[in-house]
């Protein structure tokens, strides 16, 4: 799951909050305008079939690469690192010849969290694809923007980002199968079966390279969490935002699980996926999914309150999340257009440490202060 | 002591002045309005002129953002794989690709610049863009859409969802306003569309004209733009952010030197104003300073109390102007744009910055102005033995009048020497120079020559004229002050207007030589957008009605990345009929064999040293094409330079057919407005172009003329204004003083009428005098103006004309005013009885 909504659905608009709100905004007069745009619709019984579906889907309006994960410095230092790539489709008149019609565009967000420095090291681009500068390949993972990119290698991710003030140069290698979420990698978003995105996650990633913050620079190692996600309409008219946690646990095991919220903050719909330690993949629906708010913390820049410490049950399990920082606040205004809390937590089950991993809470933002 | 000392000077000072007050207030108050004038005058200019570069530094600034490096190619600019290379320089951070066009509009003369941009890459180098799109970013992708600045939407009269004409070609073409985008993003007026729609919409695919690059950081960004340099296409250029924003004040820079200088010129003569007024008050008041000297006053007291007089006049003349000036200023820009009618920078909403540093340099310079014109009488009165100056009589001016040949020679020598002197950095300061020296020198001359002309005068044995001519004669220092404000204001005042109509004339004749035919077609001046094809042309030239055709193209190049582009021009069907056609100052012969010949405008030689004979190397379709100047002509229109090939050269070089202007000779019989209609109708429905009979446009362009040299008019009627009421003031007070002598004339057996003649004469003599050195030096100085200040400023050269009736009536109206001003004075002195007047002198 990832913080970029679906943006092209229309009837989503009315109650929109949080990500992409600018982004959906400006869509919708686009598709209001413009001819019903073909996108191709995202429907249960399709098998994901690799390495084409790690590549790009440029029939379907919204796709995201997401990597997250902790490292450790050679000093020691725990830092969580996240690294996005969005494609959208808006709806234009293709038939321009200009090499610049933006028929996809592309959009990265990227970050460090940092606890020494007590917020996020964080940047952001946004690109029009076309001419070699800004590129999402289909038959593989390879998206580029200027010099960031994320490529799949020989089985390997690389991702090398050379931001404003920070850098990442890592490779992140795969130490176990895919896992599908939902449905086979269908996974539902709403109580209507067409609010819904095909999604698969690589859990465990070992990972590798070098960082620099400022005029540091440092080797890291650590395990990361892979989410690719595509779609054409993401998210339902009452959906405003949602809650999500990818958690590398003890052993090998992994939980993903995510709950979309409506106004009055409830759960409108929940999901989500446990692998145990010995392969056994469980699909959790919306019963099995409850997601309690803890502490909060309010940004000192935005003042929107987002709550950092939760209690998620998963089932028969409850895991209790507190985070490496309390200000992980990412802001991407400039690109998607929204205001949101990513970071690094930690997950405890009955007090004792079981995994790490990142949770994301988007749509807390008064929808004022947004675009 | 020394306290003491000040404070009696103060006094004395304070004392002086108010008893002028009283006897002469209205000499004092037109002393002090001549010093205003001046200060009032600089200041406007200054803050004018500051307040429209201010705005249009702004909103260059706006235009470029926070680039490094712009690179510029001319309309038709270059392929976009350089952008795509650009954008993967390893040393830049971000590359911005741009097509910026002066697109036409129909019905109307001017253009709306458009800017196709990829959002995402200029709000890199723009925030404020992306803050003032917002949500509208996305909406930008509509191909037929486009954003209007605020000020753009002002002026076409459109709302959000209105509809936009706009001309592409020879037809119309609409565009969907999404949006006005807010004068922080662009405070000028201009259209914002995405750069695929530009690119589609004005046929420009695979094509660029700008790319704004940023470096990243530690990049050393001279480096890179040298570098760069070398590597562009031909055409294309690595230009310095800077190089734009200056470029706004280096258009209106000779402009507004001038007039700075003009301010100077007034100022120049509110000191010798100052200078002469306080001349003649010294001298009325000699006794009463003789006898504050024998009452114990010592020399430096009186000294500084007479140099306090006329800083005190100064410091009210200084306020005054500041006042006036600051109010002028902002009339000015509520009424006209800040261009000061030069027509050269677009109107951008003005407001008026007053900066303190700048006001307070005029405020010294008109109180130093005024201090230093009292200095000179001040020493002299001071200087006097306390027993002769109560004796009366003008002494010592006489002796210092009479040495004083020498030095004004020297300055008339260095004067002309000045006047051969380069311009420093395109301003032609020197020449200033050069007319303050002349001009000073002139005035030192002024005794000597007058003491020679008189002396050769007969003695006609008439009492009343030998009178005269002995009384001028003998008080030569007093007549000098007299003539000097004369001769400051009147040459000045001469010069001013043989430059001026120097300047209408040739205009006026090169209007002429360039409008021969009996229509002009345009399109909007300087758009990028809108043309007639050759098919468009062959329809044009069909209309009934019309004998013959000629159509011109004519587009920007940029040939130097430090400079304004400059324009090329395209006319002519062959090379011959080229330089037939053109105000030739200057040519030679070209042979077929040869480069194709250019003609180069006064400026492209004077900027850029090209010569006759030279390879000029013309960036055309993307290679430099050689040429050979084969003729310098003459270009009042345009500052930074035009070049002129033929239609076919052009044509050759580039592939391009297409017009952009035009000129129709009508058949005998035909109906200029019928004709009009039909060139309308025939095939170009929709398009903006403008229809004008050449006298039309003649008319339009004199006008204009005579609207930008409006304030020289206005500073011309005012240093008459100021000439008069220094003869004025002379007379009168030299009649006041001289009341002892007419007295004794009475006694002697002179009748009262005599008398009057006699001061009648004087009057006469003394503004004939000053009428043909004013004259003379006028003559003088004007050939600095024409040659030098005109040439170095605007390079182009104009051909001396002298407006002679102008010239006359000016005289023989100074000659008449200083006659009556002489009489109506007499009369006043001679209304006490002549008894009581020598008695005063006992």
């Amino acid at each position: 799951m990832s913080c970029l909504r679906d943006y092209g659905a229309p009837r989503t608009l009315g109650s929109l909050r949080g990500l992409g709100k600018l982004v959906a905004a400006c869509l919708f007069t686009l598709i209001a305008a413009a001819a019903e745009p073909l996108v191709a619709p995202v429907v249960p019984g399709r098998t994901l079939v690799f390495p084409a579906d790690d590549g790009s889907h440029p029939l379907f309006r919204t796709e995201w690469w997401y990597v997250t994960g902790w490292l450790t410095t050679e000093q020691g230092e725990t830092l969580g690192f996240q690294i996005t790539f969005f494609r959208s489709k808006p709806a234009i008149d293709d038939s321009n010849p200009s090499a610049f019609t933006p028929h996809q565009l592309l959009i990265a967000h990227c970050a460090i969290s940092d606890p020494k420095r007590g917020r996020l090291w964080q940047d952001q681009r946004i690109r029009r694809a076309g001419l070699g500068l800004a590129e999402a390949a289909v038959g593989d993972t390879n998206v580029s923007i200027d010099r960031w990119s994320l490529k799949r290698n020989a089985g390997d991710y690389t991702a090398a980002i050379d931001a404003e003030d920070f850098s990442f140069a890592l490779t992140l290698s795969p130490t176990q199968v895919a896992l599908l979420n939902g449905d086979s990698g269908y996974s539902r978003k709403g109580p209507e079966p067409q609010a819904a995105s095909y999604y698969y996650s690589l859990p465990h990633l070992r990972v590798g390279g070098r960082i620099s913050r400022g005029v540091k620079a440092d080797s890291v190692s650590g395990e990361a969490w892979f989410d690719h996600e595509w779609s054409s309409e993401y998210l339902d008219s009452e959906a405003v935002g949602w809650d999500w946690i990818g958690i590398n646990l003890e052993g090998g095991a992994a939980l993903m699980a995510f709950r979309i919220r409506d106004q009055q903050g409830q759960a409108r719909w929940a999901g989500g996926t446990l692998r145990s330690s010995d392969g056994k993949v469980q699909i959790l629906g919306p019963g099995d999914v409850e997601f309690r708010a803890g502490r909060r913390w309010t940004s000192p820049r935005t003042g929107i309150s987002y709550p950092v410490q939760w209690q998620v049950r998963t089932g028969a399990r409850t895991f209790d999340l507190e985070p490496l920082l309390d200000d992980q606040e990412n802001d991407t205004r400039l690109s998607t257009g929204a205001l949101y809390w990513e970071g690094a937590v930690r997950a405890f089950e009955q007090g004792n440490p079981v995994g790490r991993g990142y949770l994301e809470l988007t749509g807390y933002g008064d929808r004022l202060r947004l675009r | 002591m020394n306290h003491r000392h000040s404070a009696g000077t103060l006094m004395i000072g304070r004392m002086l002045l108010l008893a002028q007050l009283r006897e002469q207030p209205l000499r004092l108050l037109v002393t002090v309005l001549a010093v205003a004038l001046g200060v009032a005058l600089g200041v406007s200019v200054y803050l004018v002129n500051g307040a429209a570069l201010n705005e249009f530094g702004l909103a260059t600034k706006r235009l470029v953002g926070e680039a490094d490096v712009i690179v510029r190619g001319s309309r038709d600019g270059f392929a976009e794989e350089l952008f795509v290379r650009l954008a993967q320089n390893a040393a830049v951070s971000v590359a911005s690709p741009v097509i910026e066009l002066q697109v036409a509009l129909p019905a109307r003369r001017d253009t709306l610049k458009v800017l196709g941009v990829d959002p995402f890459r200029a709000a890199a180098l723009q925030p404020a863009l992306m803050g003032d799109l917002g949500g509208g970013i996305f909406q930008l992708f509509r191909s037929d859409g486009i954003y209007l600045s605020g000020a753009a939407a002002e002026e076409l009269q459109l709302r959000r969802g209105d509809t936009l004409q706009i001309v592409v070609g020879s037809a119309p073409k609409p565009l969907k306003v999404l949006g006005i985008l807010s004068a922080a993003a662009y405070p000028q007026p201009l259209g914002l569309m995405d750069i695929a729609s530009v690119q589609w919409a004005f046929n420009q695919i695979g094509r660029l004209n700008r790319v704004d690059v940023r470096l990243r950081q530690r990049v050393d960004v001279e480096g890179f733009r040298l570098s760069l340099s070398r590597v562009l296409p031909v055409g294309v250029q690595a230009i310095a952010p800077q190089v734009e924003r200056d470029r706004a004040a280096t258009v209106t820079r000779a402009y507004r030197v001038n007039l700075n200088m003009l301010a100077l010129v007034a100022l120049w003569t509110g000191a010798f104003l100052v200078f002469s007024t306080q001349s003649l008050a010294v001298l009325r008041r000699q006794r009463s300073l003789a006898v504050l000297r024998a009452l114990g006053v010592t020399r430096g007291q009186l000294r500084r109390a007479l140099v306090g007089e006329g800083v005190a006049l100064g410091l009210a003349g200084s306020l005054l102007g500041l006042v006036l000036g600051t109010l002028i200023a902002a009339a000015t820009l509520q009424l006209l744009t800040g261009d000061l009618g030069s027509g050269q920078l677009r109107a951008v909403s003005t407001e008026l910055h007053v900066a303190p540093l700048p006001l307070l340099g005029f405020f010294m310079l008109g109180t130093i102005v005024a201090g230093a014109g009292a200095w000179l009488p001040a020493r002299s009165a001071a200087g006097r033995a306390p027993a002769a100056a109560l004796k009366g009589g003008d002494g010592e001016y006489t002796v210092v009048a009479r040495k004083s040949w020498q030095w004004g020679a020297m300055l008339m020598g260095l004067g002309a020497l000045l006047a051969r002197l380069p311009p420093v950095s395109g301003l032609p300061i020197f020449g200033y120079a050069s007319i303050a020296v002349l001009l000073f020198g002139a005035v030192l001359l002024v005794p000597t020559w007058t003491i020679r002309v008189l002396r050769l005068a007969p003695r006609t044995h008439r009492v009343v004229l030998d009178t005269a001519v002995a009384q001028l004669r003998e008080n030569i220092g007093l007549s000098t002050l007299s003539l000097a404000s004369i001769i400051a204001s009147f040459s000045l005042m001469v010069a001013m207007a043989i430059m001026v109509y120097s300047f209408r004339m040739s205009f006026d004749h090169w209007l002429g030589k360039l409008l021969p035919a009996d229509l002009q077609l345009r399109e909007p001046p300087g758009n990028d957008t809108a043309f007639w094809s050759a098919t468009d042309q062959a329809h044009l030239a069909s209309v009934k009605g019309v004998a013959r055709a000629e159509f011109r193209r004519s587009r920007q190049l940029l040939l130097d990345s430090a400079r304004a582009p400059v324009t090329l021009v395209a006319r002519g069907a062959d090379a011959l009929r080229t330089s037939e056609e053109l105000p030739l100052v200057r040519s030679i012969a070209w042979s077929a064999g040869r480069a194709q010949p250019a003609w180069i405008s006064e400026a492209l030689q004077d900027l850029y040293g090209y010569r006759l004979g030279d390879s000029i190397n013309l960036p055309l379709a993307g290679r430099l094409q050689p040429f050979m100047v084969a003729g310098i002509w003459r270009d009042y229109a345009r500052m930074s330079g035009t070049v002129v090939i033929s239609r076919q050269a052009y044509f050759d070089a580039t592939g391009d057919a297409g017009a952009n202007e035009g000129s129709l000779w009508l058949q005998a019989q035909a109906n200029s407005t019928e004709v009009e209609a039909a060139l309308r109708a025939c095939c170009l429905r929709g398009s903006s172009f403008e229809i004008l009979t050449s006298a039309a446009l003649r008319e339009h362009s004199l006008k204009i003329f005579d609207r930008a040299f409006a304030i020289t008019y206005a500073l011309e009627a005012i240093a008459v204004l100021i000439g008069l009421t220094g003869v004025s003031f002379a007379a009168s007070s030299t009649a006041l003083a001289r009341r002892a002598e007419f007295g004794m004339l009475r006694h002697i057996g002179m009748r009262r009428q005599q008398v009057i003649g006699m001061l009648a004469t004087e009057g006469m003599l003394t503004s004939v005098f000053g009428v043909v050195y004013g004259l003379a030096l006028g003559g003088a100085l004007s050939l600095v103006l024409v040659y030098v200040v005109n040439r170095q400023s605007f390079n182009w050269s104009i051909d001396l004309s002298v407006p002679y009736w102008q010239l006359a009536v000016l005289c023989v109206t100074l000659i008449a005013a200083a006659a009556i001003t002489a009489i109506a004075s007499g009369r006043a002195a001679m209304s006490q009885d002549a008894v009581r007047a020598v008695r005063e002198d006992w």
